[in-house]
């Protein structure tokens, strides 16, 4: 079966590289020159934390989330499963017990318990929460080792070349455009995140500061690198960070540790993540166009579920399904 | 409840920011009866109307929108934000903020009562998030005010009414007034408490946003309103030190070999 799938975001090479795997004959079309320039995964945290994620979105995220780590860890290099690290500034230590409240599976901690995790955290948070099931990965290094096994599996990935899934080629195409795949209910949700760089803080795990305004993250990468996210704000604008936000990060990163006042920082880019109402992904067929998106924030942790789909709607009878993650 | 020259039957008000979703966010407009929502406007979002979906989304309950200007820190920046809203919410109305202490969020009372005098000028029908300080009150009637605000406790506390006394002579103090106590809401005894008051509504957000089952919670709201709001309409008894018995004492039958000691 030939099949073309449209956007190589995360969606969409998770999506190629699951058709791929079943047999399919797959040109995946990407508009932009390089892999990643135009997609909101590459801006993503990485963070593949299903119980974490289950505190404000629907709890059916925690089967197919814990199910991505072993997909991620089984095809892409530096899935590292060290689970996450929970913790609030003294006068938010409240936000941890309604974290535990609303979540499984976290451990709760103390300041020794949090130290010998982190020993860079000793004595500087008096409680917290860990969620050892739970893991994270570089988006970018794992999104440029799917496009490889793409190719490895006789897959073709074109860029800078914009395509409409009604005019596309092949026996079924698969629309994973997010934003640009404009559905009628589908909205954007602005993220802002910065990359720092010190080799004065070291940290295994992310790192979850709870806050009542402004929940924020701390991703430890390769080379000292950290990724700080994400800001999340109903608007469909594109353009560069705002001065607020940059502050609110960095701000939190600063709590997190002092020693992030003399990082480097990086990078600072701003994304769209795509969002239907409820903000679950839907998978949907339509003629030959199966359709996935809707992603919103978790599109490393529910893309190998949504391509599954995508292909039993493929490969399936060619009707209008409709199946939310 | 009477917000300037209209009238409405809920007397609750909801902020839609926080939600874990636009859908949860719908029904729990629909489970609060909830008749007006407040929607705060950030900049960067009114610039070439960049969260219309989102607010397209709010509009499709069919309820009225009251634009705030939460976040903003100085006159300038209120008076401004409320101009943009005026032009992308086509309405009057503004729920209007100046937030004076990063901590507390409290309102800056000069600034707002210096916002509330530009906005009225200018054809805006102020709502006014403020203290139950009855000077500030004052002064911002003077300004042209006509909807007062006054926090219950600090946004996002979730502390209830911190000064029911303050609450309770700014409500005799302004007998016809429209007041509606604004923030702090944690549960919904709160709201009640309020409503016996003798408020005319609660504006709350968070409490319900960030509940675990916000839909259940905002029924919860919409329920405490509605019970605070008859009690104090039946006129309710007042506090009093000695037992006053439901039934008389004097020539009730004595069983037993009871007698008056």
């Amino acid at each position: 079966m030939q099949i073309t799938v449209i956007g190589a975001g995360v969606a969409g090479l998770v999506t190629a590289v699951t058709l791929a795997e079943r047999g399919a004959a797959v040109t995946l079309h990407e508009c932009s020159e390089s892999l990643g320039a135009n997609a909101a995964s590459w801006l993503a945290g990485g963070m593949l934390a299903p119980f974490c994620e289950a505190e404000s979105a629907d709890p059916a995220i925690v089967a197919p989330g814990l199910a991505a780590i072993d997909w991620w860890a089984e095809r892409v290099p530096g899935v590292t499963r060290q689970g996450t690290l929970v913790v609030a500034p003294p006068r938010d230590a409240g936000e941890v017990q309604r974290f535990g409240r609303r979540t499984r599976q976290g451990l709760p901690l103390d300041a020794d318990g949090i130290a010998a995790l982190e020993p860079d955290l000793a004595a500087r948070f008096a409680g917290g929460l860990h969620f050892a099931a739970e893991a994270h990965l570089d988006p970018r290094r794992a999104l440029l080792a799917l496009s490889e096994r793409l190719q490895a599996l006789g897959g073709c990935l074109r860029l800078s070349s914009p395509l409409e899934p009604e005019t596309a080629a092949g026996d079924v195409v698969v629309d994973c455009r997010g934003i640009a795949g404009a559905a009628d209910d589908l909205r954007s949700v602005r993220g802002e995140m910065l990359i720092l760089r010190t080799p004065d803080v070291r940290l295994s795990r992310p790192v979850r500061l709870l806050h009542p305004r402004i929940p924020v993250y701390v991703v430890p990468r390769a080379d000292k690198l950290f990724m700080v996210g994400a800001t999340m704000i109903e608007s469909e604008a594109e353009g560069p960070v705002r001065l607020r936000s940059a502050v609110e990060l960095m701000n939190a990163a600063y709590a997190l540790h002092p020693a992030f006042a003399e990082a480097e920082v990086v990078e600072m880019r701003a994304g769209r993540r795509p969002a239907f109402p409820d903000n679950l992904p839907r998978v949907t067929r339509k003629g030959r166009i199966v359709s996935v998106n809707g992603l919103y924030r978790h599109g490393f942790l529910l893309s190998p579920d949504c391509a599954a789909r995508a292909a039993d709607l493929a490969f399936g009878p060619a009707q209008t399904r409709e199946i939310a993650a | 409840m009477r917000i300037y020259d209209e009238t409405f039957t809920s007397r609750l008000m909801l902020g839609t920011a926080r939600y874990p979703s636009p859908q949860i966010l719908k029904d729990a407009i629909v489970a609060s009866g909830a008749e007006i929502v407040t929607v705060s406007l950030r900049r960067e979002a009114a610039g070439e109307r960049a969260g219309q979906r989102f607010w397209d989304l709010i509009r499709d309950t069919g309820v009225k929108v009251l634009p705030n200007t939460a976040g903003c820190h100085s006159v300038r920046e209120a008076v401004t934000t409320a101009e943009m809203a005026r032009e992308v919410f086509g309405t009057r109305w503004i729920k209007l903020e100046v937030i004076g202490d990063a901590d507390t969020l409290q309102p800056d009372l000069f600034g707002l009562v210096e916002a509330t005098r530009i906005l009225s000028n200018d054809g805006f029908q102020v709502l006014a998030y403020t203290t139950e300080d009855l000077v500030a009150a004052d002064r911002l009637v003077e300004a042209g005010c006509r909807v007062l605000m006054p926090w219950g406790s600090p946004i996002g506390s979730a502390r209830g009414l911190n000064n029911v006394y303050g609450l309770r002579a700014m409500r005799a103090r302004f007998p016809e007034l429209t007041l509606i106590v604004d923030a702090g809401m944690g549960v919904p005894s709160h709201a009640s408490t309020a409503m016996e008051l003798g408020y005319d509504g609660v504006l709350l957000s968070s409490a319900v946003a960030l509940a675990g089952d916000p839909v259940r919670m905002a029924r919860a709201f919409r329920l405490s309103v509605e019970a605070g709001r008859l009690g104090f309409t039946a006129d309710p008894l007042q506090p009093r030190d000695f037992a006053e018995p439901s039934t008389p004492v004097l020539g009730q039958a004595l069983l037993g070999d009871t007698v008056f000691a």
